[in-house]
């Protein structure tokens, strides 16, 4: 007789997690040690401080779990694992549960659970006790997926640079690629003789000379041969530190429409990457949409281009990319749209007649896009600014580019945080005392503007005002506990919710909701919450994820808690931007909402995790910046 | 579990008087046994009459068979799962695939899914006797419809062995009965538009989880399953055993 198949229970355990991910032979033992109980509805499961000697599964019913102060932790149904804190702290029970309908629960004892533990990674990392850890598993589970990309640029570089001198000839410039085989060099500002004699002062690298360069440049214009390669160069503006990783490198590349970069390490070059080496990791797509729409010469071809910004965010995140990846690159792709209506506005409307910029606030200006985003710009112009004389330039400047935005599927405003609204349309000097008096008196208005104008990035015209108007809200602001205080409160006005229930959202207090917006209830309070101890640390950055590496290097959160929220800001904005693409496929209107009979139970769990992580950082941030503390 | 249509069950089939001392019945039953698995069996014991339920042994078991007739029809499979109130314990599950003393009839296998190449292959029940006994010695039986399983055990061993088997058995259908056919169970039980406490229908009551009928082993989980939830529902853990069985 061979071992009696249960195909009931192994079924069962076949469809959930974490059984889903063992093998048959694991399966069929487990389900064969399975032991059952009834519960009925109200009956204590499992009671705080008493033994557990088994993980429970939710065979059919509904069970509620309790923290250590009777508060309700969790609502599980059917699937639902509970008593595995326990289990992996010497069983003793930690979270107490109860039924809360008639319950029947499949219960795997512990000896085969440690057995199970040991021998399955992907069932030791779904079970593991820490909600973080299991939080952080998820992220970098999928990180893995696309390693490359995460890769620090200095991965690309095969060889050492090949560099010759400004001063050199363009024929000694070739004979070297010749020589070498490469088809790029490196050109630094050393002299002939320096170049060969041994220095301890770095050569600075000047410029970037292709085999390209020798043919448009030199043979096609018949140029002498002995020409100085400076002349035929192109110059080298960017580089890019050699920690900085490739999709940086290929930002690098897209914003400023360059094909070779030189990977620098504290200021030697340590190599060079060229597009090619990257176009291979990257969607191409993304490229592609940023350079053609640069090439559109009216409002309508360019509309037609939001259907190709929504198919490259498709591939983005049918390629596994980060939600970094994809919140840049569709920034990237925004800011092109600006940039190119600001190009058409100025063709249709003549040259400025003041100097001005061009501001995208939020998550644009964050670099954090994701699909149905709606427009938050405004324009900073010169103080020399005379409204009788420029007014009617720049209100139909502001027109042209927010109708284009519309048609390009950036809905307008509707808090009118846009250009065209006169009061974000000002000069400088009103820009400044706008953001000196939200700070000094702020009101439950002026937080809300604040939490979108701090967020800015000029980009167009004179962009450098934008980064001056943010360096000032950062000198004043982390100087103003008041404000900090005031920021803080409002950053915990939107709260998530605890979790899924079946196929309702779960709230804290117990009630169900049939959808999540998930941007209203999780990103968006994170980032508001991250914004919060980046000004009050005087990052620099406007990404969320590189303020948070200013938070963590500034050391002012609890030991651990900046990786946490790292890990609940990929989860929640990876969860938001899957769904998204969802709802391309599914041929409707992208939008915020979550339907949680749309989420795998994957996602459910580590969500669930990642409200909770952020729940736990609203409240040290009400903690953190009560006045008078 | 072979699933009864109201005709299959005559009305005057029900045990002519029940007992309710077991313990002292098994010890004169042991006295009468000739054959030594039977003693033993015997022998192991029952649980005193005022056992509260939480305390009891019990296993859960059932049959499939090729027909209804004990005295015509054989079993084919085996299903059976030790369990006390609180618990379950798949672990220790018993199924055993048996060689029918008649032919399987195509309309039984169409119920049950046993194949005729599968029976082929399968030993006779008498090479059983002694590892089933022992699964179920010392322990209440608890099954679905008490008639199919007390029978045919019953005629089976009288076949091989010349003597039959008597022994407590926990009712669950009779537990459902009690509560859907107040009056007289076995006057009202085939009365059209009843309650059904057909197995599946008596657990949905429960709310306990769909479960694919006809397979031995599964049936024998779903009966014990259905218990736990009857006791749980108007019964309590301390209820003797002599409120249940018969």
């Amino acid at each position: 007789m061979s071992l009696p198949e249960n195909p009931e229970v192994a079924q069962f355990l076949r469809e959930h997690m974490p059984f889903s991910s063992l093998s048959d032979e694991e399966l069929q033992h487990a389900a064969s040690q399975i032991e059952v109980a009834y519960f009925k509805a109200g009956s204590e499961i499992l009671s705080l401080g008493g033994r557990v000697d088994a993980l429970h599964v939710i065979r059919s019913g509904a069970v509620e779990v309790f923290r250590r102060n009777g508060s309700l932790y969790n609502r599980l149904s059917e699937g639902g694992i509970f008593g595995e804190f326990g289990l992996l702290r010497n069983g003793v029970v930690r979270f107490p549960a109860r039924a809360l309908e008639d319950s029947l629960v499949y219960l795997l004892p512990e000896p085969i659970f440690n057995e199970l533990f040991e021998a399955n990674e992907e069932f030791a990392d779904y079970v593991e006790v820490e909600d973080r850890t299991r939080l952080r598993q998820a992220v970098s589970q999928r990180e893995d997926a696309n390693d490359l990309m995460n890769a620090p640029v200095r991965d690309l570089v095969m060889r050492e640079p090949v560099t010759v001198s400004a001063f050199a000839s363009a024929q000694e410039a070739a004979q070297k690629m010749v020589e070498t085989g490469m088809a790029a060099l490196l050109i630094t500002d050393t002299g002939q003789a320096e170049a060969e004699a041994v220095t301890h002062e770095p050569p600075t690298v000047v410029g970037i000379v292709t085999d390209r360069d020798l043919r448009d440049r030199l043979v096609a214009e018949g140029r002498d041969y002995s020409t100085p390669v400076a002349q035929i160069m192109s110059p080298a503006l960017y580089s890019i530190e050699s920690n900085q990783l490739v999709f940086e490198a290929m930002l690098v590349m897209l914003q400023h429409n360059v094909h070779h970069l030189p990977v620098m390490r504290r200021g030697v070059p340590l190599g060079m990457v060229d597009l090619t080496d990257i176009i291979r990791y990257e969607s191409q797509n993304s490229l592609f949409v940023v350079s053609s729409i640069h090439r559109q010469m009216e409002v309508e071809t360019l509309s037609a281009l939001s259907a190709d910004a929504a198919a490259c965010f498709r591939r983005m995140v049918t390629e596994d990319a980060n939600s970094r990846m994809i919140g840049s690159a569709m920034a990237v792709i925004g800011r092109s749209f600006k940039q190119r209506l600001l190009e058409l506005a100025e063709e249709i409307l003549g040259p400025p007649p003041v100097p001005y910029c061009f501001v995208a606030l939020g998550s644009m200006a964050r670099d954090e896009q994701a699909l149905a985003s709606d427009q938050d710009n405004a324009l900073i112009l010169d103080d020399s600014y005379d409204e009788a004389q420029h007014g009617d330039y720049f209100e139909a400047l502001a027109k042209f580019v927010c109708d284009g935005l519309n048609a390009c599927g950036y809905s307008y405003c509707s808090g009118e945080v846009m250009a065209t609204n006169p009061r974000w349309r000002q000069p400088r000097r009103v820009w400044q005392r706008y953001f000196d008096q939200w700070i000094e008196q702020p009101t439950p208005e002026t937080l809300l503007n604040s939490s979108i104008f701090f967020d800015i990035k000029g980009v167009w015209g004179e962009v450098s005002w934008a980064d001056q108007l943010y360096r000032r809200i950062l000198d004043k602001a982390r100087r103003s506990p008041r404000f900090l205080a005031s920021m803080a409160r409002n950053a915990l006005l939107r709260t998530p919710p605890l979790g899924f229930f079946k196929d309702f959202v779960m709230e804290t207090d117990g009630r169900h909701g049939n959808s999540i917006n998930i941007k209203r209830r999780g990103t968006a309070p994170l980032v508001d919450l991250i914004r919060v101890h980046a000004l009050a640390v005087g990052s620099e950055a406007l990404n969320s994820f590189e303020r948070l590496d200013d938070i963590i290097a500034a050391d002012i959160l609890p030991r651990g808690r900046g990786q946490d929220l790292r890990d609940a800001l990929e989860f929640i904005s990876l969860v938001r931007i899957r769904h998204q693409a969802l709802d391309l496929d599914d041929e409707r209107e992208p939008d915020n909402n979550i339907e949680p009979e749309n989420l795998s139970e994957f996602e459910r769990k580590h969500l669930k995790d990642a409200f909770q992580l952020l729940s736990d950082a609203q409240k040290y941030l009400r903690f953190r910046y009560t006045p008078g503390r | 579990m072979f699933y009864l249509k109201p005709d299959h069950l005559n009305s005057d089939s029900r045990p002519e008087q029940a007992v309710q001392d077991w313990a002292t019945e098994f010890q004169r039953l042991e006295q009468q046994a000739r054959d030594p698995r039977l003693q033993r069996y015997y022998r192991a014991g029952m649980v005193a009459a005022d056992t509260p339920i939480s305390k009891a042994p019990l296993v859960a078991m059932d049959f499939e068979t090729t027909g209804l007739d004990p005295e015509r029809d054989g079993i084919v499979s085996i299903g059976l799962v030790p369990l006390s109130l609180a618990r379950i314990r798949c672990a220790d599950a018993r199924e055993w695939i048996l060689r029918p003393r008649v032919p399987l009839s195509s309309s039984s296998v169409v119920i049950h899914g046993i194949t005729h190449s599968e029976v082929a292959d399968a030993d006779d029940l008498s090479s059983i006797i002694e590892p089933l006994l022992e699964a179920l010695a010392g322990r209440i039986l608890v099954v679905h419809c008490s008639e199919i399983e007390r029978k045919f055990l019953d005629a089976a061993l009288r076949f091989r062995t010349g003597e039959g088997i008597r022994f407590p058995v926990i009712d669950t259908l009779e537990l459902e009965a009690r509560l859907h056919r107040p009056l007289s169970i076995w006057s009202q039980l085939f009365k059209r538009q009843q309650v059904s406490i057909a197995l599946a229908e008596s657990r949905s009551r429960y709310r306990l989880p769909f479960y694919r009928p006809h397979h031995a082993l599964t049936d024998a989980l779903a009966c014990a399953e259905l218990l736990q939830a009857q006791v749980a529902d108007r019964f309590t853990p301390e209820t003797p055993v002599s409120e249940l069985w018969s």
